[in-house]
Parts: C-alpha cells; sequence; structure tokens
C-alpha cells in the first residue's frame, strides 16, 4: 500500500480543545501504526501556509466543537483543493446546529425529544419568566438544557424544578447565545457510529452508556471509569436493529460523509429519540467511536487509513 | 535504593499463571481499584476550558508563571555546562534525601533576610516547596483531621489537604490578612465539638490569591492564639522577597522556632528547577526526611548544584529587584486597567507584592459559570471557588498579572469587562438569580497554566 502523509487537525479555540488534542494524539498514533506519515497541526494562523508548503495528501479532522464541525475549516479545506476525512462543509452546517438538525430529523418522521429554541434578545425582548413558563408548560419538567451548538455535554443540564430554571439559563448562555430546552427523555442512553466504506455506509454496534448517578456530562465522559459501556448495548435484537437503522437514516439525511455518530436514547416504549449526531466523533480513550470500531472487529488506526484512502480518491 | 523490577525466582512466592490456574478472579478494569481518597481527582470542565490559555489569542491571568524573561539565560548556560564538566559525577548522582548540605546553608542565608535564624541541619530540600507542603500533610494529617486555612487560600495546599483527606476550615482574612479574633472563633467552635486542628496552614505575605499581606502586629498574636489551642503553624512564603517596596515582613517562624516554615526559589529564581525547602523544628525533621526519601530518595542533586552556584556566583538580590519592578510595573498595569474598565459594583485590592489581584464582581455573578462566557472572548482567570474547600468563592475571580506584558493585561482586562457586562445583561433578563455551578475536578488553573 502506497504510504500516505496525513495532516491531522487538532486543537483550535473552542472550549474542547483539550478534548480534541486528546482526540488528535490517538489519531495520529493510530494512523502512524497502520503506516500513515502523520503531521500533527493546530488551527492558526499558519494552517494554510503549512497545507500549501507541505500539502498532505489527505486532511483528518480530529477537531471538536467550533470550526472544526461547523464547517467552517472544510469549507476552507474544500477551497484549497485538501482532500479531507468527514463531511462535506455544507452539510457540517446542518449536523452541528442541533435545533436545524433535529428539524430535519422530526421533518424526516425520526424522533427526536420535543424542543424549543431561543435566543437571549428573544427572552429579554418578551420577558423572560412568560416564555420560561410557556417552555415549561409544553415541554414539562424535567428538561434538558443545552447550548444550541457545541458538544462534549459542555452547558448542558438537567433542570427539574421551575425555580432552578433561570439560574441554568445564565449558566447555559454562558456558551452561547442559543438555548436549545429539550424535553427530557429517560431511557437508555445509546451512541452508534456510521463509518463508509465501498459498500456505502454502515452501522457499527451500538455503544450503551451507563453513566455513574445517570447524568453523562463532561466529568463522566473524560473521567476512566466513571462511564461504564456496554457494546453492542444491552438491548433486544430489534431494538438494536432499530438504533442502527436510524443511525444510518440520519447519517443519509443530512449528507453526512465518511464517519459519523448518533447520540440517541432509547424511550421507555422502545423507541429511539435522536440527540444530535456528530461529523467529528470523540477519539480519546474514553470516547464512543473507538469502542464501536473495536466491538466491530476493526482497528481504529485501518478504518482511518481506509477513510484517508477514500477522501484520496475522491480528489 | 532501586530494585530490580522482576525479583529473582527464589523469592517470588506466586507466580501470574498459577493464580489464574487457582481460580483467582479475573482482572477489574484498573479504574475500579483506585483508591476512595482519590475520587475528586476527575476530568473537570474548568480545567478543559484553560486548554486554550496556551493560544496567544487568549490573553491568560489564570495562571501563576513566573516571568523568567529577565534571567541571565546566556551565564546559566555557562553555569550548566561547566556544572555537568566539573561536578558532573556528583550533579548526575543520588544524593543526600535531606538534600545537597551546602545548599542548606545557602538557604540559611536566604531565610536570613526575614529575619529568620535557622540551623542547615533543620532544612531539608524538596522539588518544589509544593512536595515539603504534601510531606507535611502526610505525616501530620489522618483522614478527617482538620487544618485551618485562609479563605481564599492556596489551590495547590487544599490538593494536598484533599488527597490525604483532610478537612478544611476557613479562617477569613481582611485587608491586613488573617484575622485573628475570626481566628480564635474557629479554634474557639472546633474545640467546642472536641477538634483540635493539626495546623494553620497560611501564606503571610503577598497572599495567593488574595493579594494580602498579614500586618506585622498580628503575627504574634496569631502564634499566641494558635499554642493557646495547641495548633501548628505551616508558613508558605513563596512570596516573601517580591515586595514592590523592597520591604520584607519579619516570616512567623523568626518569632517562634516551632512554625515549619517553606520557602521556594520558583519565584526567585527559576520554577522549573523544582527546587524548594522546609525548615523544621528538629523533632520534626527526621520523620520528614523519612518522608521525603520514600517519595523521591532525594531532590535532583543536578538542581541544586545548579542553584547553589546560582547563589554563589550572581547578583541573585540585584536579579529579585529586576524580576519585582517588571511585576510592579504589570501590577500597575492590571490596576489602572481595572480602574478603567470594569463595570460598578467590582472592588479589589492593591496588593503591594506578589502576583496577585482577587476582584470581587458584582452579586449574583458566578465566576465559574461565567468562564466559558471568557473563553470566547479570549480572556482568562481563574474562578474564585478553586481557592475554597467549601463552595465558597463564587463572586471572586484571580488576575494574574506576573506574565503577560502591561499591555497584554491591559486588553486582558478589558475584555473580562465585556464579559462581565454581557453576564449582566444575561442577569438582568433572567432576574439575577441565584447560580448553580459546574461539576467535577479540579476547579482552578494547573500552575502551568501561562
Amino acid at each position: 500500500m502506497i504510504e500516505r502523509t496525513v495532516a491531522v487537525l487538532a486543537g483550535g479555540l473552542s472550549h474542547e480543545r483539550e478534548v480534541s488534542l486528546r482526540s488528535g494524539r490517538r489519531l495520529a498514533a493510530a494512523l502512524r501504526a497502520a503506516g500513515s506519515d502523520v503531521r500533527e497541526w493546530d488551527v492558526d494562523a499558519a494552517l494554510v501556509e503549512r497545507l500549501r508548503s507541505d500539502p498532505p495528501d489527505a486532511v483528518a479532522i480530529a477537531l471538536h466543537g467550533g470550526e472544526g464541525e461547523n464547517g467552517s475549516v472544510q469549507a476552507v479545506l474544500e477551497l484549497l483543493g485538501v482532500p479531507f476525512v468527514g463531511t462535506p462543509a455544507h452539510a457540517c452546517r446542518r449536523a452541528w446546529d442541533k435545533p436545524t438538525a433535529k428539524a430535519e430529523f422530526a421533518r424526516a418522521g425520526l424522533d427526536t425529544p420535543e424542543w424549543v429554541a431561543l435566543p437571549h434578545t428573544t427572552f429579554r425582548a418578551l420577558g423572560a419568566q412568560t416564555v420560561l413558563d410557556a417552555m415549561v408548560d409544553r415541554l414539562g419538567l424535567p428538561l434538558m438544557l443545552k447550548p444550541d451548538q457545541g458538544g462534549s455535554a459542555l452547558g448542558a443540564q438537567v433542570v427539574s424544578e421551575r425555580a432552578e430554571l433561570p439560574a441554568a439559563m445564565v449558566s447555559c448562555l454562558a456558551y452561547g447565545d442559543t438555548v436549545l430546552a429539550e424535553q427530557f427523555i429517560a431511557g437508555t442512553e445509546v451512541a452508534v457510529s456510521v463509518v463508509e466504506d465501498q459498500d456505502g455506509p454502515r452501522a457499527l454496534p451500538p455503544v450503551e452508556v451507563d453513566a455513574e448517578g445517570g447524568i453523562y456530562d463532561y466529568t463522566a465522559r473524560y473521567t476512566p471509569g466513571a462511564a461504564v459501556f456496554h457494546t453492542p448495548a444491552r438491548l433486544d435484537a430489534t431494538t438494536l436493529a432499530r438504533l442502527e437503522d436510524t443511525a444510518l437514516a440520519a447519517h443519509r439525511l443530512l449528507g453526512l460523509r465518511d464517519v459519523s455518530r448518533m447520540d440517541a436514547v432509547v424511550d421507555g416504549d422502545g423507541r429511539v429519540q435522536i440527540l444530535e449526531v456528530n461529523v467529528s466523533p470523540g477519539l480519546t480513550e474514553t470516547s464512543l467511536l473507538p469502542l464501536a470500531v473495536s466491538a466491530a472487529g476493526m482497528k481504529l488506526g485501518e478504518l482511518y487509513t481506509a477513510l484517508v484512502e477514500r477522501a484520496v480518491a475522491r480528489d | 535504593m532501586p530494585q530490580p523490577a522482576t525479583p529473582p525466582e527464589p523469592f517470588r512466592t506466586t507466580a501470574p499463571a498459577a493464580a489464574a490456574a487457582a481460580g483467582a478472579p479475573a482482572a477489574a478494569r484498573p479504574t475500579e481499584r483506585f483508591a476512595a481518597r482519590t475520587a475528586g481527582m476527575t476530568a473537570s470542565e474548568i480545567r478543559a476550558l484553560f486548554a486554550v490559555a496556551s493560544r496567544p489569542e487568549v490573553v491568560s491571568l489564570a495562571g501563576g508563571m513566573p516571568n523568567l524573561a529577565a534571567l541571565p539565560l546566556d551565564a546559566l548556560a555557562v553555569e550548566v555546562a561547566d556544572l555537568v564538566a566539573r561536578d558532573g559525577q556528583v550533579a548526575l548522582q543520588y544524593g543526600s534525601a535531606q538534600g545537597v548540605p551546602a545548599l542548606r546553608e545557602q538557604i540559611c542565608e536566604v531565610m536570613a533576610l526575614e529575619g529568620i535564624r535557622a540551623d542547615p541541619d533543620d532544612v531539608v530540600v524538596t522539588v518544589g516547596s509544593q512536595m515539603a507542603l504534601d510531606l507535611v500533610t502526610r505525616i501530620f494529617c489522618d483522614p478527617g483531621d482538620v487544618v485551618l486555612a485562609e479563605g481564599p487560600s492556596y489551590v495547590g495546599a487544599l490538593g494536598s489537604f484533599a488527597a490525604y483527606q483532610a478537612r478544611v476550615v476557613h479562617v477569613a482574612m481582611d485587608e491586613h490578612g488573617l484575622v485573628p479574633d475570626l481566628l480564635r472563633d474557629a479554634l474557639r467552635t472546633l474545640a467546642a465539638e472536641g477538634t483540635t486542628p493539626k495546623f494553620l496552614y497560611t501564606i503571610p505575605n503577598f497572599h495567593n490569591p488574595a493579594g494580602v499581606t498579614l500586618a506585622v502586629e498580628r503575627r504574634a498574636e496569631i502564634l499566641d492564639i494558635c499554642a493557646a489551642y495547641g495548633v501548628g503553624v505551616v508558613e508558605d512564603n513563596p512570596y516573601g522577597l517580591l515586595g514592590f517596596s523592597g520591604r520584607t515582613y519579619p516570616a512567623l517562624r523568626s518569632m517562634d522556632r516551632d512554625v515549619v516554615y517553606l520557602g521556594s526559589f520558583s519565584k526567585t529564581f527559576a520554577s522549573g528547577l523544582r527546587v524548594g525547602w522546609a525548615l523544621v523544628p528538629p523533632a520534626v525533621r527526621d520523620r520528614l526526611v523519612l518522608a521525603a526519601e520514600s517519595a523521591t530518595l532525594c531532590p535532583p542533586a543536578f538542581t541544586q548544584m545548579l542553584v547553589m552556584r546560582y547563589l554563589a556566583g550572581h547578583d541573585w538580590r540585584s536579579q529579585i529587584k529586576t524580576f519585582t519592578e517588571a511585576y510592579r510595573d504589570r501590577r500597575d498595569a492590571m490596576l489602572r486597567a481595572l480602574e478603567t474598565h470594569l463595570p460598578e459594583g467590582c472592588t479589589w485590592n492593591v496588593p503591594d507584592g506578589g502576583f496577585y489581584v482577587w476582584v470581587t464582581v458584582p452579586e449574583g455573578v458566578d465566576t465559574k459559570a461565567m468562564l466559558p462566557r471568557a473563553v470566547t472572548a479570549r480572556v482568562a482567570y481563574a474562578s474564585g471557588t478553586g481557592f475554597y474547600a467549601d463552595g465558597f468563592g463564587s463572586r471572586q475571580l484571580r488576575l494574574s498579572y506576573c506574565y503577560p506584558t502591561p499591555e497584554r493585561i491591559t486588553e486582558g482586562v478589558r475584555r473580562l469587562a465585556r464579559v462581565l457586562e454581557a453576564e449582566l445583561d444575561v442577569m438582568r433578563t433572567f432576574g439575577s438569580p441565584s447560580r448553580q455551578s459546574l461539576r467535577g475536578g479540579p476547579q482552578a488553573p494547573s500552575p502551568h497554566t501561562p
């Protein structure tokens, strides 16, 4: 096989920089072990010059949050004509903005928790308490609050009491200008990764997340041992198949490419409620995609080497 | 002494294969074997947010990294080369667990600047004073023991106390440092429940994070109160020589030989060398040395000998003056910027030395919950709760002026002011609610955050 030069992009200036650096290190090591010549680059003012002066065969994106997931970096790579692993810029933008993605899911008949997304300015203009009351009337309690964009559960919180809501809103709005409020769905939390090969997209075994205390927040995500994972998820075969079908449907619906991860909750009725999809799934030691890859009998380095070949062939 | 990694066959009691064959349980995940006392050492949302502080786009007022720009690196390079060439056989070898004797003599000369008369035999050199703090806690504290500390206190000390499961009781300060009456009250309350704290941990000079200095006239009183209640005193003094007026204050240890004194070359010379020390009463010394030996065998001879050469061959007092002049300029820049830009309702102290300004923000603002907004605006600070063991401090934040240039400090404060305005705006929308805080792990930046 030809030895490819691959630039792994990691870091950036998002709130998830630390997670991204960890994903990047892991991906770089996996690609090297599989025989690639790897450079590890941050996304900064030197990036474009680097891509021009030392052009890699392809770029693999291990950026989380911000420009690495909202399509900005992808758009620049498209402008420069650099092949890259992952979803094209226009589709990233759809997946990245949670309310937009949820609207697409709902329109396509996929289940997603009922929601409302509102910017701070609307609360200020219309009166926060009135709008919050309407929100609770419609969605009930507990509510899940999260920034409309972003990952790693940063800024996400479950609100059980109406009285806690104003403070939770202020905390959430520290991450961005718009809050996504969702009906809280109790159930089994599952992540389903999708990878593409010559036969098209296929779903990897669903990973069930059993977080300490039931809350899969930042601490639970990145503290080894704070969450227990079951691969495949401890669900019946029909539900597992439904999870895989839903992940594939979401992947196709939003025009995702190469690799994605759907986060969902299987509710009490066995329905798959999509929370979000990720175009740049985490690759850290505690992340879900690597678990699914390994459960499918694959190696992360081999998977990404194959995706690099796909990216190069697309060029 | 180092042992071979695999014991010779005759000393092996159970071969791994034999254990497996005997039906021993399959190994649990390594994380299931963690000691309960490490339960707080988790991933932290706050720590993650500091990752961007290393990028030049972000003005970090969060870390406590000394500014080494003024160090004479060329001269030090010559010293390092000469050290290896002449004394390499000693510098690269194991050394004494207590530290190189000649350095301990020089350390006594340094401490004399703050009125301490000490015997080099009572000095234990450590890998930074942080290690001294860890060892002192190790030899004095059982799980559940009470340690008194100023509120707020140094985050690294709180980390050590937590690691040994000590309970921290904070005593408040005012602009003159620890308040004797409040110390007395705390001791009285604890005595009523039958508790005698193991020691008072105090940073008397240019406090981290509060920036204040314990008034000279309070010092003897604090010692008297602790003596009356049978409580030890641990004096942590990394900043004592960094006063902007050049003034030094009499160390608590200069007034009471039972005080455990912690010192460091991290701020007066170079933090990367990790050379600090503890000066302890003779009765404590041997146990501390044994504890140190079990932790590291000995502090690195190489860095100790470099410090020795630096102290003997360079005008280190002038170097400290150069450092403090730079820090004073930076403090001035910060105070000017705070005065100019911060919104109404913010207050702060005026430090006479050290690295830090402690800011109180308008009521209702939770500085920890506001941090993501600051990071988005490309400025970082340390939120106040990290400096308390009891969740207090949500209205406070620590700003460091030690590392960025005056221009960057001004820009950082300007950004912080905009962040505060935006946060206040959102709070007004939602009716100034009382706030929730982020969960998990260390709540302050690590010391190597820029």
